[in-house]
């Protein structure tokens, strides 16, 4: 008895001293060499890969944000602003636990394909954003009515960017053509022709938008 | 170019990519398991657990260094959690500490190779849980799995001895000659592609209408990249693979879904090599193969097809998907994670089609050996084969054999309650998490007005928590609020005795097996290298799993992809 309660204090001592060295080795060592070469060679990827316009950093090129206006609709969420393009809509939920910052929650909606309360808010999403843009509600596509997995999603599809085309040149008064070339300057294609899929970073377009709208 | 196009383009990719590294990768892990030589910096690890690397243990030997080892990790990442309040704010980003329900599920989720998440990274976990406590299972438990995988193969190439090489040194090798070198060079390639890597901790960034947004910095690459690496899965954020600082673009999305896939596929090779014919890894290779290729066309199908009346209201299966990926590569990313034990998701499964709900289920309950965890996915493979060629020696009449060993009574007993253990977990927990009176109020996608009324959706979340969890997968139908005491109890537990009661078998297999003289080769000797004997395994996976799941997946994926 004495002898295998030694032994099994042995046995547990040895794991104890493996998981220390190795907690070094791959909690500390590791993650410090990849930073530090991280840092050194690829400062900005690192940091978050920031974009800058007039001299302020206007957030990550990577996340998504919102453009919104002060005031709010009947259910208290704020109204999209007119002058900037719209990104997708976003189920990342509200800070709930253990944390004093209100903080960038990432998430998705997690309903089902024929759940009831995805299917109607899919259908409000279709009026609103036909509304919003003065276009046929057929014509809104499905990135517009659906959320993203992050919630932080930085892109939507060329055909939401150039339904929103019209409706900001509006709002900016900017000849239409000019904000419809700027939608199409920013259409990234796919990967080396076949990775993912088309997509307009609606950060950059909006940095564009507003420099363009300094010069007008 | 059409999205289905581009879907089977980047299929190719990978398969490609794959095809290309997996005989120099399996060759060179065949030659770190067995190879004499130890290298400085590894003696210098030998002496500091006090081990003698060179000393060969039999199967009890090999299985209680696994359970020692693993008992202290689960204990430190227990407590690591619950002291996360008293640590300096630069190390706990002013964290508190978490519950003791849920640092127990995640204590034991990381330390079985599973990363299921009741809780959200960015909201809960500051560096020191994350980086010193976290990261680190995510490589050491990777490399146990492959020390069994190790383990068990040896059984298979030695005669007429008990031994099984030596389990720290296994460990050690495993996670300073493979995963190590490898990650450093997958989290520079992501850091080059958008992944964050950095101690900046939780910071203001700007925003271009005015005001800042918070974002949590943090050492995420560095993580990724042994999250897919080491088929652990669990993200540094709550959206995990979707978030953009995890996974920026569609090469960083095929890249992950490649570093899911490497190692599992290149063992098929080691195997080989070890055994000392290469064809017979080849045979597993292609078994493992087509099964997930299969799965993943029928994915792709199922959700360009998009069925579901919210789905088709919207014109796509897009809710829960990235536009930068599509639905072709998240379904490619949705087969990948759930036929190995990963769990990281780039797009969320509760929101695919029925159908496509059912594949991932059904991906985790084959028992992940398509190819299947780090190691892991190897000896469930391995076991797999053991009843192929039972089944196949009943048909025929003869004592089965396979790799020139006998299978007896002995060797069917393990490998039957191997493949016991998980459904046990799975349909036990499930059955009571539906008929007990709280556990489903936690459902979110319910049928009516009162939780009980969960309809098939609700019950699939469910089902699916305790196959992920039993199956150390991590990824979640995500509706289900899991951060509840039951939910945290009964997954940890489901975690840990998915773990490793299963190993306990594989070692004793290979400890019979490894006592064994080998057996001469016959004309009657069923040939287990030839495309007939994976045929005859894709078939008994798939009947096996089918008989044991079919009444759960009918009451709920089935129900929900047919209604």
């Amino acid at each position: 008895m004495n002898n295998s309660v030694r032994s099994t204090a042995r046995l547990l001592g040895a794991g104890l001293r493996a998981l220390l060295v190795l907690t070094v080795v791959c909690g500390v060592i590791y993650p410090l060499v990849v930073t530090g070469i991280a840092q050194a060679a690829f400062h900005d990827q690192a940091n978050g890969s920031e974009i800058t316009s007039g001299g302020r950093s206007v957030g990550s090129g990577l996340l998504g944000q919102s453009y919104t206006l002060e005031e709010k609709d009947k259910d208290g969420n704020p109204l999209p602003d007119p002058k900037f393009f719209q990104p997708r809509p976003s189920a990342a939920g509200p800070n709930t636990e253990n944390t004093q910052y209100k903080l960038l929650v990432s998430g998705a909606s997690n309903l089902a394909a024929d759940s009831k309360v995805l299917l109607s808010s899919v259908e409000q999403r279709r009026t609103d954003v036909a509304a919003f843009n003065g276009v046929s509600p057929s014509a809104v596509p499905v990135d517009a009515l659906t959320a993203s997995a992050s919630g932080l999603d930085p892109h939507i599809s060329p055909d939401y960017a150039r339904l929103q085309a019209k409706r900001v040149a509006k709002a900016n008064g900017l000849p239409a053509a000019t904000v419809e070339k700027l939608v199409e300057d920013h259409v990234d294609g796919r990967l080396l022709g076949f990775m993912g899929e088309e997509r307009v970073n609606v950060l950059k377009l909006n940095v564009a938008l507003k420099e363009l709208r300094a010069q007008h | 170019m059409s999205p289905v196009l581009s879907g089977i383009l980047q299929l190719t990719a990978v398969v490609a990519a794959l095809a290309l590294v997996h005989r120099p990768l399996g060759d060179y892990m065949a030659r770190v398991y067995s190879s004499d030589k130890h290298l400085r910096a590894e003696k210098w690890i030998y002496r500091l657990i006090g081990a003698d690397p060179g000393a060969g243990m039999r199967w009890p030997a090999y299985l209680r260094g696994i359970l020692a080892f693993s008992a202290v990790s689960l204990l430190f990442l227990y407590l690591l959690q619950r002291l996360q309040g008293v640590l300096p704010h630069s190390l706990s980003l002013g964290f508190t500490a978490i519950g003791p329900d849920q640092a127990f599920n995640t204590a034991a989720s990381f330390v079985a190779n599973t990363n299921w998440q009741s809780y959200s990274g960015e909201q809960a976990m500051g560096h020191a849980v994350q980086t010193l406590g976290l990261a680190v299972q995510n490589f050491v438990s990777a490399a146990v799995g492959m020390a069994v995988a190790v383990a068990l193969v040896r059984g298979f190439a030695r005669s007429r001895t008990g031994e099984l090489g030596n389990f720290w040194a296994d460990l050690v090798r495993g996670t300073v000659r493979i995963l190590i070198p490898l990650s450093v060079v997958g989290a520079l390639v992501l850091v080059a592609c958008g992944a964050i890597q950095n101690f900046a901790g939780i910071h203001e960034i700007g925003q271009l209408t005015g005001g800042t947004q918070q974002v949590n910095g943090g050492a995420v690459a560095s993580q990724e990249v042994i999250k897919e690496l080491g088929t652990n899965g669990g993200g540094y954020f709550n959206a995990n693979s979707a978030h953009p600082f995890e996974n920026p673009d569609a090469f960083t999305n095929l890249f992950e879904i490649f570093l899911i896939l490497v190692i599992p596929f290149s063992l098929t090779r080691t195997f080989g090599r070890l055994v000392g014919n290469v064809r017979q890894g080849y045979a597993i290779l292609v078994t493992m193969g087509l099964i997930w290729l299969g799965f993943t066309a029928l994915m792709m199908w199922t959700e360009y097809a998009g069925h579901g009346a919210a789905l088709q209201a919207a014109g796509g299966a897009m809710e829960g998907k990235e536009q930068r990926f599509g639905v072709g590569a998240s379904a490619i990313f949705a087969t990948t994670t759930t036929l190995t034990s990963t769990g990281a998701v780039d797009s969320f499964h509760s929101s695919f089609t029925g159908l496509g709900g059912g594949i991932t289920l059904l991906g985790m309950m084959l028992g992940e050996i398509a190819p299947g965890g780090v190691g892991s996915g190897l000896y469930g493979m391995l076991v797999m084969a053991i009843i192929a060629v039972f089944i196949a020696g009943l048909m025929v009449g003869r004592t089965p054999e396979y790799l020139g060993k006998k299978i007896g009574t002995r060797e069917i007993k393990f490998a039957a309650c191997y493949i016991l253990i998980t459904p046990t977990l799975v349909l036990g927990f499930t059955a009571l998490s539906m008929a007990l009176a709280s556990p489903p109020g936690s459902i979110l996608n319910t049928a009516g007005n009162s939780v009980h009324d969960s309809g098939a959706h609700g019950f699939s979340e469910v089902l699916y928590a305790f196959t992920s969890g039993a199956n150390n997968n991590g990824s979640a139908f995500a509706g289900l609020n899991a951060n509840t005491p039951w939910y945290n109890t009964t997954i940890g537990l489901a975690m840990l005795l998915g773990r490793f009661l299963p190993m306990v078998f594989v070692l004793a297999l290979a400890g019979s097996l490894a006592e064994q003289k080998p057996v001469p080769e016959t004309a009657g000797t069923l040939r287990t290298e030839k495309p007939l004997f994976a045929g005859l395994l894709v078939g008994a996976i798939l009947i096996i799993t089918g008989l044991t799941y079919f009444p759960a997946l009918a009451l709920g994926p089935m129900a929900e992809g047919l209604s």
